[in-house]
C-alpha cells in the first residue's frame, strides 16, 4: 500500500513538489535551530569547528563540474565560454576585494564575457 | 498570550514603532540588487530544465537564493531527494551559526514568532540586524519590542523583494532563448557567494577554506560517474573530514609562527 503510494509520487512528479517544501521548512529549520528548543542545545566542539568547512565545500562540489565538465567528462578545449565567464567574474571579485554587491557583481561580470563568446563564437 | 500568534509584521505594535522604519530604510538600500540577484535567479532556475510548477513553487517558499541555485542542477539532472536535501542543508549550515548567535534575542518569543522571525531572517538582515542591536533585549520588553519591530520590516522587505524578483525572473524567463546559456549565470552567483565565504574569514582560515573548497572541488570532478549525484556529497564530507584533520595542524605553525616573529 505505502509502495503503492510511493510509486504514484515518484511518477507524478509530486516528489520534487514535496523536496521543494521539505527545503523551504529546511531554511526555517536552520534559520532558527538554535532558538527552536526552549532550552539551550549542547552541541560538541569538533561539530562547530566542521561547520565552518561545509557551506564552503557544498558549494565548490557544485559548481567546479559545472564550470570543468561537459557530459561527465573534463572538457578539453580552451574555446569554452564558462571558462572565461567564470575567470571574468574571479577576477571582478578580486579586484572589489569582497566588497559591495559581489554576488551580483560577479554574476553580471562572468556574462558580460560569457554571452558574447557564446553567442557571438559560439564557445 | 492574546494576539501573539499574529504574523510578526502584522502586528500593530511593530508596524507603529520608529524602529520599523529604520528596518525598512536600511534594506531599501541594498534591495536592488537583491531584486537584480532574485531576477538572474529565477531566469537561471527556468533554464535549468526545472518544471515551471517547480520553478513557481521554489520562488514562491523557499527564500535561500544559494540553496536555490544549489540545487537546481541536482533537479535538473533527477537527483534523489535526500541528495538534494542534504546539499540544501550544507549551503544553509551558516544559518546555524547566525541562529546560534540569535538565539539571546529570540528567547522572549513564543516559539512560532521565533521560527517565522528566524524564516525571514536571512544572510543581509541577519547582518543589518546584529550590527545595528549589538546586544539582546536582555528581558526588557520595550527593547524586545523595538528589535522585533526592525527585523520585521527589515526581512519582510527582503524577503518580499525576493520573492517578487524571482518570480518574475521565473516568468520572463521564456522569452529567453536557452541558447543563451543564462543558466550560467546562476553558477557565478553561486561562486560569488563561494568567494565571499572564502574572504570573510579570519587569520589563517581563508587558507583552510581554500582548501576546502578546492578539494571538495577535485573530489566531485573525480568521483562525477558515481550515480544520483553522490559525487556532491563525498566531496563535503571528504572535504571537511580533511579540514577537520589538518586544521590542528595550521593551528599549531600559526603559533609557531607568531612566537618566532616576536
Amino acid at each position: 500500500m505505502i509502495g503503492l503510494a510511493w510509486d504514484w509520487v515518484l511518477s507524478s512528479g509530486l516528489w520534487t513538489h514535496l523536496s521543494i517544501v521539505l527545503m523551504a521548512l529546511l531554511t526555517m529549520i536552520t534559520r532558527s535551530f538554535f532558538f527552536i528548543p526552549d532550552r539551550e542545545i549542547p552541541w560538541p566542539a569538533w561539530a562547530s569547528r566542521g561547520l565552518q568547512f561545509a557551506p564552503i565545500a557544498a558549494v565548490s562540489a557544485v559548481i567546479v563540474p559545472e564550470i570543468i565538465m561537459t557530459n561527465g567528462e573534463l572538457i578539453t578545449t580552451f574555446k569554452d565560454a564558462r571558462l572565461y565567464g567564470a575567470f571574468a567574474g574571479l577576477a571582478y571579485f578580486v579586484i572589489r576585494r569582497g566588497k559591495g554587491q559581489v554576488v551580483m557583481g560577479t554574476m553580471l561580470a562572468g556574462m558580460l564575457v560569457f554571452l558574447p563568446l557564446r553567442l557571438g563564437l559560439g564557445w | 498570550m492574546a494576539g501573539t500568534m499574529r504574523p510578526m509584521f502584522l502586528r500593530r505594535a511593530y508596524r507603529q514603532h520608529p524602529a520599523f522604519r529604520i528596518g525598512s530604510r536600511d534594506m531599501a538600500g541594498i534591495a536592488p540588487g537583491i531584486a537584480a540577484w532574485g531576477l538572474m535567479t529565477g531566469v537561471a532556475m527556468a533554464k535549468s530544465g526545472m518544471g515551471f510548477s517547480e520553478c513557481l513553487l521554489m520562488a514562491l517558499i523557499v527564500f535561500a537564493g544559494s540553496a536555490q541555485l544549489a540545487a537546481m542542477p541536482l533537479f535538473a539532472a533527477e537527483a534523489p531527494m535526500w541528495v538534494i536535501l542534504a546539499t540544501s542543508f550544507c549551503v544553509n549550515l551558516r544559518f546555524l551559526v547566525f541562529s546560534a548567535h540569535l538565539r539571546q534575542y529570540m528567547m522572549m518569543l513564543p516559539r512560532a514568532e521565533r521560527l517565522l522571525s528566524g524564516f525571514m531572517t536571512a544572510d543581509l538582515s541577519y547582518v543589518q540586524f546584529i550590527r545595528r542591536y549589538p546586544d539582546g533585549p536582555m528581558g526588557r520588553r520595550d527593547r524586545l519590542v523595538e528589535q522585533q519591530a526592525y527585523l520585521a520590516a527589515n526581512g519582510g522587505l527582503n524577503w518580499a523583494t525576493w520573492v517578487i524578483s524571482n518570480l518574475t525572473g521565473v516568468l520572463f524567463a521564456p522569452w529567453i532563448p536557452q541558447h543563451w546559456g543564462l543558466g550560467f549565470a546562476g553558477m557565478l552567483g553561486l561562486m560569488g557567494f563561494g568567494l565571499s565565504l572564502l574572504s570573510g574569514q579570519q587569520n589563517l582560515g581563508h587558507v583552510i577554506s581554500l582548501l576546502a573548497a578546492l578539494s571538495a572541488g577535485a573530489v566531485a570532478v573525480m568521483a562525477v560517474s558515481l550515480p544520483l549525484k553522490l559525487n556532491i556529497v563525498l566531496a563535503i564530507f571528504s572535504s571537511v573530514a580533511l579540514c577537520l584533520l589538518i586544521e590542528p595542524r595550521l593551528n599549531q605553525l600559526k603559533s609557531h609562527r607568531s612566537t618566532f616573529l616576536r
